[in-house]
């Protein structure tokens, strides 16, 4: 298709039917959770802005199982897919939407501001490339420290347009950072299409003027960004500095909500049918022999049991407006 | 005790935090220069390293977002910004970041970030390297601010500034550089949030910050030789700020000025005037003087500069009308 015709064809060894099994309930609890979201977005339920990653979930399933424990990743808007593949729970999603105090972010976030400092989620928001100059921040901390940690910003393709991405890709290649840049390129800033906001179709050079290495990946892919992720971790590791990857995707619903853009007059060009047949779940399954039933039956049944305790769980009190202003 | 200016006891204060806390990094611009922070930081990279002080590009929004990243991440980072006019190029990392981290994650994090910014004005510098913008950040909650007026606090409010879980912008003044103090030798916070009474007086309450701390001094030694008793409150903490102290001190004199650096709208003194007006209402036989910059960027030329900046004389001035309408509904 012609969104992906520049991607080199690569064969990828060293996955496993198990590993590639993982990685696909991975990507399938995304998806469900999602949807779950969307239903509850689109019912009132859920009151909080939500952006879906729905269609892209190959590239949190990939990046994050690149990482090991002490390595911390930072999102931004569209981080649901980010905060479920690095080990965040069902549950504290759903609740942190629903506004309930057993929220990841104790209801105070909404879907746009995720955190599970346990499992090395550190914090997502909704400025465009906001936690971008944090990760890196981070990375500068555990390369002082002598730490073997690396850090990741997942950041969206209308990120580049920001100057704190430039300025943060050019500090983390001059203190050899420790980090990985993962430009999730869906094409789309809201509703603008990347020919409204750029001339050149050429996102993974972004880091090339401030000798960051960058690669173009398949981002329906889990494989692909698989490998791809975990050279730059090695690189991270190794002292070598960051990497930038352009992982090309397409989100299938539209900049925020249930429903495609449509219903608010942006035209999506057509693109949408030919990417549903690019998914990244059903290209998972053609390459996996086992029988997926019992597979799928259990991410439906972690969603159920999660929506239903995210649903009992209290509002918070009014009363607690004032707290955590300032820590003590 | 011996004596120390205010630049002296920055770089003190800089000095000890450095050895005793791994924790604790520079970065910004200016880090390795012998002058381009007046001395504050001299010699500092030589001594612990230019890992640990990192003179950055200019990329100020960046770079203060990675001080906050590694706040995140356990360091204690000081971002120094050698002029408070260029720190506006940061605002998203200092005001979206770092001061609502803690309440929207329900203090499950804090950023535990030191922003050092100066105000760096005079010498026909103009009107974007002079700005004394405090009021702005004073206005952001989950941010603390403090701007010491003396060698003493210029060391004990950054030594507190660095063990606050919190963000904190701590702003110098170069004006107040050359002045000289006692300053203890060891390890001591100035708390947050406390003001000093730098003067006791029964006729008149000055409440002066940073560089107008000093000058309401001099203007109390003008109205001491008038037969007037002027209160000086060095605020030394503009958020927190000590508002009990404040109030105590009018309902003693009845009259209250407010000294400040910053432009009169929505300025730092219009706070101070409008929460003193409204909590010790009954106290006041006068209405609050303010003495602010006028709502104009900074000139550049000398002759224009020595009419912008208010001196001693305009507190004075503003003590007489405090007590002449008293004096008048008297009379």
């Amino acid at each position: 298709m012609s969104n992906t015709s520049a991607i080199p064809s690569k064969s990828f060894t060293g996955t496993s039917e198990g590993w590639l099994l993982q990685r696909w309930q991975t990507m399938l609890r995304i998806r469900r959770a999602e949807e779950a979201i969307a239903e509850m977005s689109e019912s009132r339920e859920a009151r909080c802005p939500c952006h879906l990653s729905i269609g892209q979930e190959a590239i949190p399933a990939g990046v994050c199982a690149a990482l090991r424990p002490g390595d911390t990743i930072w999102g931004g808007h569209r981080s649901h897919g980010h905060y479920l593949a690095q080990g965040g729970s069902l549950e504290g999603l759903f609740a942190e939407v629903l506004g309930k105090t057993t929220g990841c972010a104790g209801g105070r976030g909404g879907s746009m501001h995720l955190i599970a400092p346990e499992q090395g989620i550190s914090g997502t928001v909704p400025i465009v490339a906001g936690t971008v100059p944090l990760a890196a921040g981070a990375a500068l901390a555990y390369k002082l420290r002598g730490e073997s940690r690396v850090a990741v910003t997942f950041f969206g393709d209308g990120a580049l347009e920001e100057g704190s991405v430039h300025e943060t890709l050019n500090l983390a290649a001059l203190y050899k950072l420790p980090m990985i840049f993962v430009c999730e390129n869906n094409l789309y800033s809201s509703h603008l299409h990347w020919t409204e906001r750029r001339v050149a179709d050429n996102l993974y050079q972004a880091g090339a003027f401030h000798s960051v290495p960058g690669e173009r990946v398949d981002g329906n892919d889990v494989e692909h960004v698989y490998a791809a992720a975990k050279h730059a971790v090695a690189r991270a590791r190794s002292g070598a500095g960051p990497s930038f990857l352009e992982c090309r995707t397409f989100r299938w619903r539209g900049h925020v909500g249930a429903s495609s853009d449509e219903d608010v007059g942006v035209r999506r060009r057509g693109e949408l049918a030919e990417w549903l047949e690019h998914d990244p779940i059903r290209q998972a399954e053609g390459k996996l022999a086992t029988d997926l039933a019992a597979y799928r039956a259990e991410v439906d049944q972690e969603i159920a049991c999660a929506l239903a305790a995210a649903r009992r769980a209290p509002a918070p009190d009014a009363q607690r407006t004032r707290e955590h202003v300032c820590a003590s | 005790m011996r004596e120390l200016t205010y630049v002296q006891a920055i770089h003190e204060a800089h000095h000890q935090l450095m050895s005793a806390d791994p924790r604790v990094f520079l970065i910004g611009q200016g880090l390795w220069s012998p002058w381009y922070a007046g001395g504050s930081l001299e010699n500092l990279d030589r001594e612990f390293s230019r890992e640990r002080v990192l003179d950055s590009p200019v990329s100020e929004n960046a770079v203060t977002g990675m001080a906050v990243g590694a706040a995140l991440a356990g360091m204690r980072p000081i971002v120094f910004h050698p002029r408070l006019d260029f720190l506006l190029l940061a605002m998203d990392p200092v005001i979206n970041q770092a001061a609502n981290w803690s309440y929207l994650f329900a203090g499950q994090a804090s950023v535990p970030l030191v922003i050092r910014a100066v105000i760096n004005r005079g010498g026909e510098q103009g009107a974007q390297h002079s700005q004394a913008l405090h009021a702005m950040f004073m206005h952001v909650p989950g941010l603390k601010t403090v701007m010491p007026a003396t060698p003493a606090d210029a060391k004990g409010l950054l030594l507190a500034a660095v063990a606050d879980p919190n963000p904190v912008l701590y702003i110098d003044d170069r004006w107040l550089y050359s002045q000289s103090g006692p300053v203890p030798e060891e390890i001591y916070r100035t708390p947050i949030g406390e003001a000093a009474v730098r003067r006791s007086g029964r006729d008149v309450t000055i409440v002066g910050i940073s560089w107008m701390a000093a000058q309401a001094l001099e203007a109390a030694e003008v109205l001491a030789g008038q037969g007037i008793e002027a209160e000086v409150i060095d605020l030394r903490s503009l958020k927190p700020w000590d508002q009990p102290r404040v109030l105590e001190s009018v309902r003693k004199t009845r009259r209250l000025i407010v000294a400040d650096s910053g432009w009169r709208t929505a300025g730092a003194a219009a706070e101070i005037a409008a929460t003193i007006a409204a909590e010790g209402f009954h106290d006041l036989d006068a209405p609050v003087e303010r003495v602010t910059l006028p709502d104009t960027p900074a000139p550049t030329s000398r002759a224009e500069e020595q009419a912008y900046y208010p001196r001693p004389r305009a507190i004075v001035e503003a003590a007489w009308r405090a007590l002449g309408r008293r004096l008048g509904a008297a009379a």
